[in-house]
Formats: structure tokens, sequence, C-alpha cells
């Protein structure tokens, strides 16, 4: 029962606030929006507690939906350990941006339409994840998809959010596609749609092939990969993922709510669900694998660049989404969902953090515009280094002890590393250079607004200030997620008690990748924590002046330790791990804040090569919107006009030019015409009938 | 309930009304508000007596139900009248929207206003006896009688290329209505019977004839539907008609090309809609990326969703031909999906209009400033429009796509494009009419919706969710039906090529 309170009761508040909005006034709105996400969150505790710890799976059908031969759908409540963990973040983050939106929008005069499109996102994406089959996931998946676009383009006066709401749901919509044929390939095949039928079945089909466009294919490696491109809509994965950066044109509570920790993960959600089927997909794995880790890669060398504080989170959170999908890739789907979940905190936390930011520096958000605001927003400051600290991947490898990050995203990339593929090297090697950079980003991002000089404006820093506690609530809680997440819950998702919390939500296959992934070398562990280190050294020695002689020697002491560690236990990979470690120590120790121009100026090319996000936009501008202009333009005008109208009824009239006169003359005179030829048929059929029966007998 | 004629109720108790219509006297003021009211309670009556059959329905079997029949016209050709489970809900359709095209007219229509009301009750006569009549001859004077009224809406009360556009209206249905009209003729010929339950009954025609007989009745239901290529003189007339006028093309005459493939080609030329449904399935998947396309670029807000419209019959009649449960049931899930959406489309652009009285997509901008309701209640149809689940769009077009998924891929990919084409040109139009700045001025003079309006578009917004959320209470009528459709679909089939090759090997020695 309290289930089902955990789903609607965000879309009763949605409802309410939404069409009572005038009535109730805007206390009354958050009110009842910010008691019914709060409601709900506590309740997905309980559920997180009852299913999850105490393996008590829940599924509940509420009614028929569609039912039509053998295609029969439900609505459902399904909760396993995979939906409470869903749950929790939704409902989590959800909450806490609720309250912190009563202070971030402040000032806006559409504040009950805000909360109520927040709340219809939170139901849509409950829906998403408490789904027990394939339509009613689609459900939730479009309708967090439609949240998102009025949410995007909120403030609907300026035409780039506009843009960039309809960008949102129709490269959405491209990836939905995907998603809805593999719907119906799994109907074809299975001649059912819900999960506990076609998981079942799965095993059965492996191997098997089917007629696909024409071609005879790998039933399930088909099938996934359809599915795969809905996520990797969803997930912005490379390819699919120019509409997340625009859709920061979207108030941030919103950003940090769907465009950070919930709905960009459903894709994530989404493989992790069907890995019964994604197990006995090999193809597709390597396919996922690849993907995520280029995407990983690819969004991260863009965050290098970006000046705008929201979209380097935004690339940010792309390439982290990269990170989960390839753990998907090599069969971690609990590393993935931990990543999932550790993200879901510090990635709010700094998107949150970024509007605290915005709302006390007067809606500035290019971070060359602002420097040294650590005195006027101390709490702010210490709360975005966390929250980066976090998503670096922070932490001591010898003893397991560090921020939320540093868990999930080590076992990230220990689990690529264990698989010993191809796929999996390609996916650690870039994974690791996405530390770096990751790193590197998230250090010029905090060193370039909080500490240096100044470059704001002497206005717009005079009026600079600390956002209220109704905004900083909410961060603290986030912050205590992003320090403790991985810590507590590390041996649930993926350690000693793996088996037990997943409780069969996440099928595997063969051997548990997670097994092996706990015995790699020592380096492995290791390299990860010295690009992160090595990315924030950099950035602070490229974006600060006054760096202390001692730190830049430090770095050279421990890179020149670890290299000697490595020739005394006569292990090449911590010798390679070392020497990557001096390297980094070097370019800290000789870096001055002069160089990042100097790279710039003497790679231009490449600088504007990312800059301008790989061209991906103009590319598709020229692939696809303008010939689509191009060709509706001229079916419009050539094909419909001169050929259907030309050779058709305009070509009939011009011949007939007669009886048109005579038609234009008499308005009403249709009425007759028409019974007019009316007649002129039934003569003909008679004369016909006529001719026929004289010639049948 | 059986002994009583509740079709013929139904079906002519609008024309009760026009009747009255017809005998008021006085001030033309007094009359133009009397027959508005007299339109309005009778077609409220009439909506309200429908529900009756819906009520009384018995989903659990395909035969004819409420049938009447009486001798008429020298004894072969009889007044029959009768529903099953698919004709039921067209009635339904028909009478909900008709009360709403009364309303949208209320205002703006001050020329004639008695003459368009009944022109209104004499068209819903005729559109009910469409999806009623059980007789060749009686189904041919109801389909051809409705193009009448319709023709004088769009000459009498249209925009100004009124002429032009009933012109072609004209020109593309005398082709259709002639060759069907052929094509009855030879049916009773052959068959010897106009009556539709017996010509349902058993296969007929051989399967040469029946190709001749399925391409006459295809040129009409095409042309209806419409279907590629014989769309264009959909966008005209809509453009032209009053807004009522269009809520009832879209939301009803279009229904009756696809009624009409139901209730005619598949069940009576099952060899031949074998035959052509690649022809059909080429057709439609042409008229969805087509039309999406051409829609994508319209200056006119009808036009654009004239234009959808024959992207959205593109699916109908996808599904029709499939010949699958999902399919079938799917396009006509779709067909009222679409009746209840795009009639709420052209009622939104009708609300604009009356105020402005252009329908230029660049003459709007920035609505949601001051008309709020208006931008919600456009939202709700926009996204039903796009198919987003939960509404009413997305249980047919979902349906219909799984269906043809199963027979074939392609077609079913290629159509499926429907999906993002659908969203560019409906977000395009929703976001130039509604979103951005308000700056021109006299837009900023414009009411939100008026407590009539109000009134026309809650019911509308209302069905269009529960047709989303529980589709099971349109669904779970037309099961059987569609089954038994199906059935002997298949079993015509069967017998067909089982025949067949029987006949090749007794050609050979």
């Amino acid at each position: 029962m309290y289930l089902t309170f955990i789903v609607f009761l965000p879309l009763a508040a949605a409802i309410i606030a939404g069409f009572g909005g005038r009535v109730l006034g805007d206390r009354g709105a958050q009110l009842v929006t910010c008691g019914a996400v709060i409601t709900s969150a506590i309740l997905s505790i309980f559920a997180f507690y009852n299913v999850a710890l105490g393996h008590q799976p829940e599924h509940v059908v509420l009614a028929n939906w569609i039912v039509s031969g053998g295609f029969k759908v439900d609505w459902a409540i399904k909760v396993d350990t995979l939906t409470t963990v869903m749950l929790v973040v939704v409902n989590g983050v959800s909450c806490l941006v609720h309250v912190y939106s009563v202070g971030y929008m402040s000032h806006d005069p559409h504040k009950p339409r805000f909360m109520a499109y927040l709340s219809l996102f939170t139901f849509a994406m409950l829906m998403l994840v408490t789904a027990d089959n394939f339509v009613q996931m689609f459900f939730g998946w479009e309708g967090v998809g439609l949240a998102s676009y009025l949410l995007i383009g909120f403030w609907y006066k300026k035409p780039s959010a506009n843009a960039a709401a309809i960008k949102a749901f129709l490269v959405n919509r491209v990836g939905d596609f995907g998603f809805a044929l593999g719907i119906f390939g799994i109907f074809l095949v299975f001649g059912a749609l819900d999960f506990a039928t076609v998981f079942a079945a799965a095993p059965a089909m492996a191997g098997k092939s089917f007629t696909f466009l024409d071609h005879q294919v790998d039933v399930l490696n088909t099938l996934t990969f359809l599915l795969f491109i809905g996520a990797m809509g969803k997930s912005a994965q490379l390819g699919l993922h120019t509409w997340l950066p625009d859709a920061m044109e979207g108030p941030t509570p919103v950003s940090a709510l769907i465009h950070a920790a919930t709905m960009v993960t459903a894709g994530v959600f989404m493989v992790a669900r069907c890995s019964p089927l994604f197990e006995l997909a090999p193809g597709t794995l390597q396919f996922v694998t690849i993907i995520g880790a280029s995407t990983a890669f690819f969004a991260a060398t863009i965050g290098l660049v970006q000046n705008d504080i929201k979209r380097i989170i935004a690339y940010s959170t792309c390439s982290q989404l990269g990170y989960m999908f390839f753990a998907l890739g090599v069969g971690a789907y609990g590393a993935g969902i931990f990543h999932l979940f550790t993200h879901a905190f510090f990635k709010a936390l700094l998107f949150l953090g970024a509007g605290s930011v915005i709302h006390g520096m007067s809606d500035e958000q290019d971070i060359r515009k602002m420097g040294g605001l650590f005195p006027y927003m101390k709490v702010t400051a210490i709360l975005m280094w966390i929250g980066s600290l976090a998503l670096a991947g922070i932490g001591i490898p010898g003893i397991d002890l560090g921020f939320a990050g540093f868990y999930s995203k080590d076992i990230i990339l220990e689990s690529a590393y264990a698989a010993h593929s191809s796929v999996g090297f390609y996916a650690f090697w870039l994974g690791i250079a996405a530390a770096f950079m990751t790193a590197f980003y998230s250090g010029r991002l905090l060193f370039m607004t909080f500490h240096g000089h100044s470059r704001a404006d002497h206005d717009v820093l005079h009026h600079a200030h600390e956002s209220p506690q109704v905004m900083l609530i909410p961060l603290y809680i986030l912050a205590t997620g992003a320090v403790l997440a991985g810590f507590v819950f590390y041996e649930f998702f993926v350690g000693h008690h793996y088996a037990e919390f997943w409780n069969g939500a996440l099928t595997v296959v063969d051997e548990n990748v997670l097994e092996h992934a706990h015995h790699v070398p020592f380096w492995v562990k290791l390299l990860p924590l010295v690009m992160a280190v090595g990315g924030l050294a950099i950035s602070w020695s490229f974006y600060i002046d006054n760096v202390p002689k001692w730190a830049r020697l430090l770095g050279l002491v421990a890179a020149l330790g670890i290299v000697g560690a490595g020739i005394a236990q006569g292990d090449g990979g911590l010798i390679l791990t070392g020497v990557a470690a001096l390297v980094l120590a070097l370019v800290f120790y000789f870096g001055r804040t002069g160089a990042p121009g100097t790279l710039v100026a003497s790679n231009q090319a490449l600088y504007q090569f990312l800059l301008n996000k790989w061209y991906f936009d103009e590319l598709y501008d020229t692939l696809f919107v303008r010939p689509a202009k191009w060709l509706g333009f001229q079916l419009w005008k050539k094909g419909d006009g001169k050929v259907i109208d030309g050779y058709g009824p305009d070509g009939v009239t011009a011949a007939i030019g007669f009886v048109a006169r005579r038609a234009r003359v008499l308005q009403t005179g249709y009425v007759y015409h028409y019974a007019f030829a009316m007649l002129i048929g039934v003569a003909a059929l008679v004369t016909w009938y006529m001719l026929h029966s004289g010639g049948g007998h | 309930m059986t002994g009583w004629p509740i079709l013929s109720l139904v079906t002519f108790l609008p024309l009760i009304g026009a009747v009255f219509a017809l005998l008021l006297r006085g001030e033309e003021a007094v009359v133009a508000r009397n027959v508005r009211t007299v339109a309005l309670l009778t077609t409220s009556a009439t909506f309200l007596v429908s529900l009756l059959i819906w009520i009384n329905f018995d989903s659990g079997t395909a035969a004819f139900q409420f049938v009447e029949d009486h001798p008429w016209l020298g004894g072969t050709i009889h007044y029959r009248m009768g529903v099953d489970g698919i004709s039921m809900l067209f009635v339904i359709l028909t009478t909900f929207l008709m009360p709403f095209c009364i309303l949208a007219s209320w205002d703006s229509i001050g020329k004639r206003v008695r003459d368009y009301m009944i022109a209104f009750l004499l068209l819903e006569t005729l559109m009910i006896g469409v999806f009623c009549a059980l007789d060749l001859v009686l189904f041919y004077l109801f389909f051809e009688g409705g193009l009448i009224p319709m023709f004088l809406i769009i000459g009498v009360w249209g925009g100004a290329r009124k002429i032009y556009a009933s012109f072609k209206f004209f020109l593309y249905t005398l082709v259709g209505s002639l060759l069907m009209l052929l094509a009855m003729i030879a049916i009773y010929i052959y068959a010897g019977t106009t009556s539709i339950p017996e010509l349902l009954s058993g296969t007929h025609f051989d399967a040469g004839l029946q190709k001749w007989l399925w391409l006459a009745f295809f040129a009409s239901f095409a042309v209806k539907m419409p279907m590629w290529p014989v769309h264009t003189w959909l966008p005209d007339a809509h453009v032209e008609a009053p807004t009522a006028g269009s809520v009832i093309l879209a939301g009803v005459l279009l229904k009756m090309g696809g009624y009409g493939f139901l209730r005619f080609s598949l069940p009576m030329f099952p060899v031949a809609s074998d035959y052509f449904a690649p022809l059909v399935f080429a057709l439609s998947v042409i008229a969805v990326m087509y039309t999406s396309l051409v829609a994508l670029m319209q200056q006119d807000m009808k036009k654009l969703i004239a234009y959808s419209s024959v992207a959205h019959m593109g699916f109908v009649t996808l599904g029709l031909f499939v010949m699958n449960p999902q399919g079938v049931e799917g396009g006509i899930f779709q067909m009222l999906s679409h009746g209840i959406v795009s009639g709420a489309l052209f009622l939104c652009v009708g609300v604009v209009y009356d105020r402005l009285h252009t329908r230029e997509i660049d003459r709007y901008g920035g609505l949601v400033n001051n008309m709020p309701r208006y931008a919600l209640v456009f939202m709700i149809f926009t996204m039903a429009s796009v198919g987003l689940p939960g509404t009413s769009g997305f249980v047919g077009e979902f349906m219909v796509l799984a269906g043809v998924f199963q027979a074939d891929t392609v077609v079913c990919a290629l159509a499926a494009t429907g999906l993002v084409l659908g969203a560019s040109y409906m977000l395009w139009l929703y976001r130039k009419v509604i979103f951005g700045e308000l700056t021109k001025d006299d837009l900023k003079c414009l009411l939100d919706l008026s407590p009539r309006e109000k009134l026309i578009f809650a019911p509308l917004v209302a069905v269009v969710f529960w047709m989303g959320i529980f589709p099971g209470s349109f669904l779970g009528v037309m099961h059987v039906s569609v089954d038994n459709l199906l059935h002997n679909y298949d079993t015509a089939i069967a017998a067909h090529e089982a025949v067949a090759p029987a006949i090749a090997e007794g050609a050979h020695p």
C-alpha cells in the first residue's frame, strides 16, 4: 500500500499545485509539493529497508492497461532491490531539490508551475523505475522526457531555452524510436511484454536468429541493441548526447535533479533491469562498453575548455554516465548502479552548489567572470570542494578510505581491467585518461570560481552573497552522501553482501567480473588516484599564481616514491604508474598561470575543435535538419503542388475550364453538380449492367 | 431493448431537430439564438441516447446488434440497421463530437445561422447512418449524402478560397464514388443481395473479381482516408472550412474511409486485400514520411494539422491491413483517438482564429503570457498528437506499430520515423504560437479561454486521458468483432491458398 503512495503522492501534488496554484498561492504550492515528495522519500527509505535489506521484493498490479490479443500490459508497481535503489535516489534528490527550489526560485513569478513540473517529473520517473513491463517503462521514459522538455523550456520567453527544450525532446525521440522497435521486437519474439515472462524465456532464445530489416540476425543482440539506442538517447551517450549541454538552459535545480541525478541515469537503469537479456547478447555488451568508454573520454575533453559553470558540470555528467555504461558493458552491473547511486549525491551537490554561486552572483554563469569568491560564499565553496573531490574520486587505495566517487569509480575501472577483454582494456585506458581530465576540469572550475583574483564586475561582487539556509540545508545532506555513500554501501552494491543485497535483481550469466575486480594488481587501484591528484594539482598550478614551492616538490617526491616502490618490487605496472605520476608531477612543478593561454595559442585547431564540442551540432544540422527542411519544402511545392495537383484536380480543372467557370458562377451549385454526377454514375452503371447481362445470357 | 429502434432514433433525432429549426419564426437575431439552442439540445440529446447503445451493447458477440430490418424499395433493398464492435464506437464518436461543433460555432458563425445549423444536423444524421447501415444501398446513400452538407459548409461558410477547395473535394470524391457505385452494382449482380450481413457470411466472389471490386472500393475509401497521393484535397478543405467543419471533417468524415475498409474491403474481398496489402503498406509509409516532412514546412496552422492527419491516417491503414489483433484494434483505436485529438486541435486553432482572424503561424507567438489556460489545453492535445504515453494517441500508434512489426519490420521501422517527425512539427508549431515573448500589439489584448470554450475543452481533455490510461473500456468492446473479422479473413485466405494450387495442377495436364 505504501508503495502506491510513494509513486502517486508526487502526481497528486503536481495536480494540486498545477491547477490550484492560484488558490493555494506560492507558499501553498511549495508546501504541498515539498510535503508530498518528502513523504515519498521517507517511504522510499522504508522500502529500501524492507526490500533491499529485508529481502522482500514486492509486486502490485494496479490495473490492466492495454489488452489486445497477446499484447497485454498492466499498470503495476514492481519493487526489488534495483528499484529501491532508484527510489531512494529519485525521491531523495527530488525532495532536496524541491526544498532548494523554494529558495532558488524565490524571485520567479511562476513558482506553483515550477513546483508542479518538478513533482510531475518525479512521478514519471517513479513510474519508470517501478514498471513490471516494457510499455509502462516506456510510459515513464517518455513522461520524464515531457517533464524535461517543460522544465528546460521553463523560461519560455528565452528563444534559446525553447530551442533547447525541443532539441531535448527530439533527440530523445530518436532514441525512443530504437527503444520502441526493441519493444515491438520483444513482443514478436517472446509474445509477451512483462519482465518476468521475457526474462524467463530469454535463455532459450540465446543464439537464435530472426529476420529484421530483411536480414537474418541474432535475436538477443538485435533486441538489446535497439533497447540500448533508447538508453543512449536518454543518457546522452556519444552520438545522441547533443541535447544534454543545451538542457542547461533550464533552471539549475532542474539540471541537478533531471540532468544529473535521475533522468539521465534512466538508460543505465534500463540496461541493468534488462541484464537477463544483455547478458546473453555479447555483441551488444561490447558495443555498450565501447560507447560508454568513448563517451567518458569524449565528454571529458570538451569539459576541459568550457567556460559556463553549468556546462562544465553537464559534460562531466555525460562523461560519468559513460563510466556507468562501460561498467554495465563489462558485466559489472552492480558497479554501474553503485556509481549511479554515488554520482547522484555528488553531482546533485555540484549542480546545486553551482546554482548557489549563480544565485549569489546575480545570475552570472561564466567562470571567467568569477574568481576569488571564497570569502563571499565560504559554505558553498567548501561544499563544492567536497563534491569535486568526490567526483575526482579522491581516496586512499591501501586502506580503502575516501569520498563516494573513489569507491564507485575505482570499482568500475577495476572491473574493466579485470574483464580481460580487448573492449575492457579500451574502456580501462580511456577511463584512466578521463579520470585525469575529470580532476583537471573540476580543479579548473573550483580555482577559477573561488580562488585567485576576482574578475567579476564590481557591482556583481558587491552583491555577492551566501545563499539562504533553505538552499544550504539540502547541500549539507548531499555533501554527507558524497562523503559517506561509498564507504557505507560498498559491501552491499559490489562487495561481500552482493548476492543477498541484489537478491536476483541483477543477472550475470558467466563468472561475475566483480569477483575478479577485487583481486586486480595494486597499481590498477593506484593509477586512478594518481590521475585524480595529478589533475587537481596541475589545474592548481595553471590557475593560481602562488602555489607554494614545497607542494611542487612534494609532487615530485611522491612520484619518485612510486617509481622506487615499483622498481623495488619488480612490478612493471607500478613502475608505469610511477612514470605517469612523474610526468604529471613535472607538469605540476613547472606549471604556471600563463600555461593554458600558451597551450591554446599553440593548439588553436584542437582548442576550437573542443570548444565547438567536436562539431556535432553542425554535423547533424548539415546531415539531418537542413535536408529534412529542404525535402519537406520540395515535397510540398513540387510533389503536392506541381505533380499531384498539377496532373490531378488542377489539370482536370484546366481541361474542363468550361465546367469550372460555370461552377464559379453558381456558388452553392455544387449540390446539383454532385447530384448530376451521381446520376451519370447510375446511368453508366445501368448501361454496363445491361451490356453485361446481355453478354452473359 | 431489442424491440426499440434505438439506432433509427439516434440516426434521425438530429433530423427532427433540423425540421424543428426550419419551423422557427421571428426576427433574425431571435431565430439565430433559438436555432443555436435547438441545435445544442438536439445534439446533446442524441449523444445521451447514443450512450444507451454503448450501455446495452453486448461485447461478447460478433453479431450485429440492435438490428432493424424492413423491406424497402421493392423487396430486395432493405432498410437494415445494426452495429457491431467495430462500428458502435464510431457512432458514439460522432454523437460525442457534435455538441462541441455547435458550441464552437456559437459566436463565430454570424450569417445564415439557421442554414448552418440545419446543415450540421443533417450531416449528423447522415454520418451516424453510415456507421449503422447494413445494406449497400442505404450505406451508399448515407455515405455520399454526407458530402452534400459538407460541401455546403465549406462552400458557404468557408474562407477566401472556398470555391477552389470545394471543387477539389468534388473532383476527388467524384472519381471515388463512381467506382464504388459500380462495384456495389457488381456485387448485387454476383451475390444477389445488398444485405451487408449476408455478404459478410462466407465468400461470394472469386479471386479475380475480388481484385476489381477491391480496387473500386479502394478508390473511394483512399480518397476519404485520405491516403497518399489522393490527399491534396484535405489541406485545402480544412483551411477553408469553418472550425466546426474541420472538426467534423477530421473527426468523423475521414474515419469513414477506415470504416469502409473494415466493413467491405477486408471481410468481403479478403484475397484481394491480402494481394494488395503491400500496395497499401507502401502508400501508408509514404504518407507517414512524406506528409510529416511537408507538415514541417507549413505556415498555416490548419494546413499543418491537416497534413498531420494524413500521416496519422497512414498509421491506421497500416494497422488495418496487417490483419493481426494489435494492428486492427490499434487502427480502430487510432481512428477514435485521432477523431478526438485532431478535432480538439482544430478547435484550438479556432480559439485564436476567432480572436485574430488569421491562421498564419508567424502572426502568433508568446500566447502563454496572457492565455495560460489555452496554452495548457493546447499542450495536452499537442502531446496526444505526438503520441505521448498516457494520452489516447499513444495507445493506437503503439499497437499499430507492434502489429506491423510482426508482419514486416522494414515497414515498421520506416513508419516509426513518424514518431520523430510528428514530434518535430507539432512542437515547432507549439513553440511558435505559444512560447516566446509577447511582442505583437494585437496579441496583447487577447483574452484566455471563455467559459464556453472551457466547457468545450474539459470533456475532450478528460476523454484523451481516459483513452490513454484505461483504453480497455474501448478495446474491450471491439475484441470479439475484430477476432471474428480476423478469423474469417484467415479462413478465406487459407481456403484460397488451398484451392489455387489445385487449379494450377488441374490446368496443366
